[in-house]
């Protein structure tokens, strides 16, 4: 009574964080303000959030942009990011630390507690409980008991009493720390995601065939110098057969370090590198402005005698086929070509999806003959005086599109997922077990009293319980 | 033969086992139970055989490992594994339980999400997948998904029986709130039906869909007297099964089902599904994004709905703590919860845009 009388204001703040009831109203407005957040489109140009405003309730523009104006001020438009939010957030924390301290003691008392023997009258009154009587000697079912608690998993304790012989045995006291684990688990991804706000960042960076950048950069004008140099080798699109759709994108990348190169590593989409703690994801890829006239043909000829060579050309330039008189004069290029119904070839955009070059080929002075080599399709290789020119690169005229992120705090946000795994898992699929196993002897024959509680998945830990019971019968039946 | 025919064949399987447990119930032969489930097993057998298939076929078209080839990219596809996993949840429920009640209530919503497949004319062609998806990640992170949705489905229709159960009186906020949402599920499904019916096209996208078709043959018709006479007939209907209502109770009331029953089921199913979404949906999602992205959380309304549904089975499993919570007020979060799970897996991609986009096609 005294107690409850000297509760300051310090403990009522405190009993009030540790109650249930606050996480479920920090759960609701976490979850309420971030439904207005998915509607509103964040980090958007305001044009996009007015017409969706106009839509949604029907009104006029000015109307909208006024209403705008107002979430706008609320910071509706960038909640993940604005101050508010961030305070539900902390509000969310120190609510799990402290409602988490405030019940871990006695938590802890339950693990650190061991089981003891209980009286008959005690384990009459358990939920679950079996109760047999058997022609058979105490010290023998003892046995039996042992052997068959042992094969359960479990390693029982004895003690002899007045009432007979009791056996008993826990498990699993450990997972009623479950809870807190996953309680744990959360703040460690929190303070993994602080850290990285403040100490990590991503950026972008468009790299282009053969060019060298010491920098990442964050906006327009911010450059995030990398503390090394990183090139792009060569960028390629694979493209699903006939289609233009792409199956992947990959870029070969060197990392130079004091003038050195110390890394070699092509990235895919799922697969980046990283070195020195900056990872670089491949994200985009696209066409270096005014440079598709400029970039270097990579060609393999092959004469109709067999002999091959490679060689780098450009557009405008002339090649010798080896081995022969042939020579091809590099005309036109697109990045994209395609014919139309009257077989007429025009470019279709502007990136490099389906690269050709136009050559006109030439023997002592006359044109041969002339046309179209398509990347992608080897059949246009093949000339009709049996020699060959394979098409195998453009290189120099796209750029690869990088994310670059640097977070020294990832580690600790999957170190937190880790654990969250191991405190669900024993939050919901493990609980603390405890057996109890009366044997006494009476008129000739041992009356066996079987007593066990589970803090979670009763109907489970019943059925082993029945096969307990089921195992003390059987071996008395073999022995008859 | 290939996929779509055992497709077909599990739906008409879940369609008459729909009706056979409904019989069932009405007139508690054992026969007519057996019938059920052998109808139910049957329907699940040659699903698995096609989601198999169409494994196989993906992984043909797409050139690549199969175990990236999980058949889970599109809207239709992640429909049809959604069914698989509630009728597995549900086989196992019904041999464990030993009671064949429920699958009145289970196979119904397998044949709904069938027949929304119909109904929406949703694409079912296989798509080879873009370079973000070529992840082994996409296996364990939409199975795991999905297999948690079906788990928060059986809570949703055990935990909506429980409060048909439990309710009394019309007055009763807990009443209200069922009727409502049984009337608004109906009504919904009844109006998409419609659309389906009236339209009789084959959708090419998803924003066609919303944009063109969804309830303009109802509650959005270009006529006002179609339209107005579609509010009052939901209107309507909603009165009727409030008025009504008692009828459905005592129908439940009649399988032989307890509410204390009904309230483990619920949290049992949320007690596997809230761990297993927790890890697959919002752990393993993150791992993926930060491999293919470098951002493991961006906040785009895909995570985020999945983040607000977490709340919302957190906020359930934490609520059977406080006192005088038991019962009614947790079976209404349980109902709610699944609300979340439908927005977030629907109406994220219908209505909102993100880097989830794979279900616009």
């Amino acid at each position: 009574m005294e107690k409850e009388k000297s509760k300051t204001i310090m403990d009522k703040i405190w009993d009030m964080f540790a109650s249930v009831k606050f996480a479920v109203v920090n759960f609701a407005l976490i979850a309420l303000t971030s439904i207005v957040g998915t509607v509103v489109e964040q980090q958007v140009e305001p044009e996009k959030n007015i017409k969706l405003l106009m839509k949604m309730f029907g009104i006029e523009y000015d109307a909208a942009q006024s209403l705008l104006g107002v979430l706008d001020k609320m910071r509706f438009t960038d909640m993940y990011h604005s101050w508010w939010f961030l305070a539900i957030l902390l509000l969310f924390a120190a609510n799990l630390i402290i409602c988490s301290i405030d019940r871990l003691p006695r938590v802890l008392k339950l693990v650190r507690e061991k089981a003891r023997p209980l009286s008959i009258e005690h384990l009459e009154k358990m939920s679950v409980k079996k109760v047999f009587s058997q022609k058979d000697k105490a010290s023998h079912m003892k046995e039996l008991a042992v052997s068959s608690l042992n094969r359960l998993g479990f390693k029982p304790f004895e003690s002899s009493g007045g009432q007979g012989t009791q056996l008993y045995a826990e498990k699993g006291n450990f997972t009623r720390l479950g809870v807190y684990i996953t309680h744990l688990s959360i703040l460690l991804i929190l303070a993994g995601a602080v850290i990285g706000i403040f100490f990590g960042y991503n950026a972008v960076l468009n790299l282009p065939e053969g060019e060298v950048s010491s920098f990442a950069y964050k906006d327009r004008d911010t450059q995030i110098p990398l503390g090394f140099d990183l090139r792009c080798d060569n960028f390629e699109v694979e493209y699903y057969p006939g289609t233009d759709m792409p199956k992947a994108y990959k870029s070969w990348l060197t990392v130079i370090k004091n003038g050195k190169e110390v890394m070699k590593k092509s990235i895919v989409v799922n697969d980046p590198l990283t070195y020195e703690g900056i990872t670089f994801y491949q994200s985009s890829y696209g066409a270096v402005p005014n440079g598709m006239g400029n970039g270097i043909l990579l060609l393999n000829v092959v004469s109709d005698n067999g002999k091959s060579q490679q060689i780098k050309t450009k557009i405008g330039e002339s090649f010798a086929i080896p081995g022969t008189s042939v020579t091809g004069h590099i005309v036109d290029f697109s990045p994209a070509l395609s014919f139309d119904q009257t077989g007429k070839a025009f470019t279709y955009a502007g990136q490099m999806t389906n690269p050709a070059v136009y050559i006109e080929f030439f023997e002592s002075g006359k044109m041969k003959y002339s046309g179209w080599l398509l990347k992608r399709y080897p059949q246009t290789w093949s000339l009709p005086d049996g020699n060959r020119v394979e098409f195998l690169d453009y290189w120099g005229v796209e750029y690869t599109g990088m994310q670059v992120r640097k977070d020294p705090g990832v580690f600790i946000v999957y170190l937190g997922c880790i654990l969250m795994a191991i405190g669900l898992y024993m939050t919901f699929f493990m609980s603390h077990k405890r057996i109890w196993v009366n044997i006494s002897e009476e008129k000739g024959s041992v009356k066996v009293l079987i007593g066990a509680s589970a803090n979670r998945n009763r109907a489970a830990f019943e059925q082993k319980i029945e096969k307990l019971a089921g195992m003390l019968n059987a071996g008395q039946k073999g022995e008859k | 033969m290939n996929s779509s025919t055992f497709f077909g064949l599990s739906t008409v399987a879940y369609i008459l086992a729909m009706v056979t447990y409904i019989t069932y119930l009405a007139f508690r032969k054992a026969r007519i139970g057996i019938v059920a489930t052998v109808l139910t097993v049957t329907g699940f057998v040659s699903q698995t055989l096609a989601l198999g298939m169409r494994w196989k076929e993906f992984s043909d078209v797409g050139q690549m490992g199969f175990l990236r080839a999980v058949p889970l990219t599109n809207l239709y596809e992640s429909l049809i594994f959604f069914v698989w996993c509630l009728i597995l949840a549900y086989l196992i429920m019904e041999f464990k339980y030993k009671n064949r009640s429920f699958g009145a209530f289970i196979t119904p919503i397998a044949a709904i999400a069938l027949a929304f497949i119909d109904i929406s004319g949703m694409s079912k062609n296989i798509q080879p997948l873009v370079p973000a998806l070529q992840s082994n990640w996409l296996l364990v992170h939409v199975m795991m998904s999905f297999f948690s949705y079906a788990m928060f489905a059986v809570s949703f229709s055990t935990g909506l029986m429980y409060l048909i159960v439990r309710t009394e009186k019309r007055s009763e906020p807990a009443y209200i709130f069922w009727t409502v949402m049984l009337s608004v599920f109906v009504i919904t499904l009844s109006a998409m039906g419609l659309d389906y019916f009236t339209f009789k096209v084959a959708i090419k996208s998803q924003e066609e869909l919303i944009k063109s078709y969804l309830f303009k043959a109802s509650f959005l018709s270009s006529s006002a007297f179609v339209a107005a006479s579609s509010w009052a007939i939901g209107v309507a209907f909603f009165f009727f099964i409030w008025r009504f209502g008692g009828a459905l109770k005592k129908m439940v009331v009649s399988f032989n089902i307890s509410h204390e029953m009904l309230d483990e089921i619920t949290y049992k199913s949320i007690a596997i599904g809230f761990p297993i979404f927790t890890l697959g949906g919002l752990i393993f999602g993150a791992i993926w994004a930060d491999q293919a992205w470098g951002k493991y959380w961006t906040w785009d309304p895909k995570e985020t709905w999945s983040l607000i549904t977490w709340f919302f089975y957190a906020f359930y499993l934490h609520s059977r703590l406080i006192r005088g919570w038991k019962g009614k007020k947790v079976a209404i979060v349980a109902v709610l919860g699944f609300m979340a799970v439908i927005f977030t897996y629907l109406g994220v991609n219908l209505l909102l845009s993100g880097l989830h986009s794979y279900g616009s096609q």
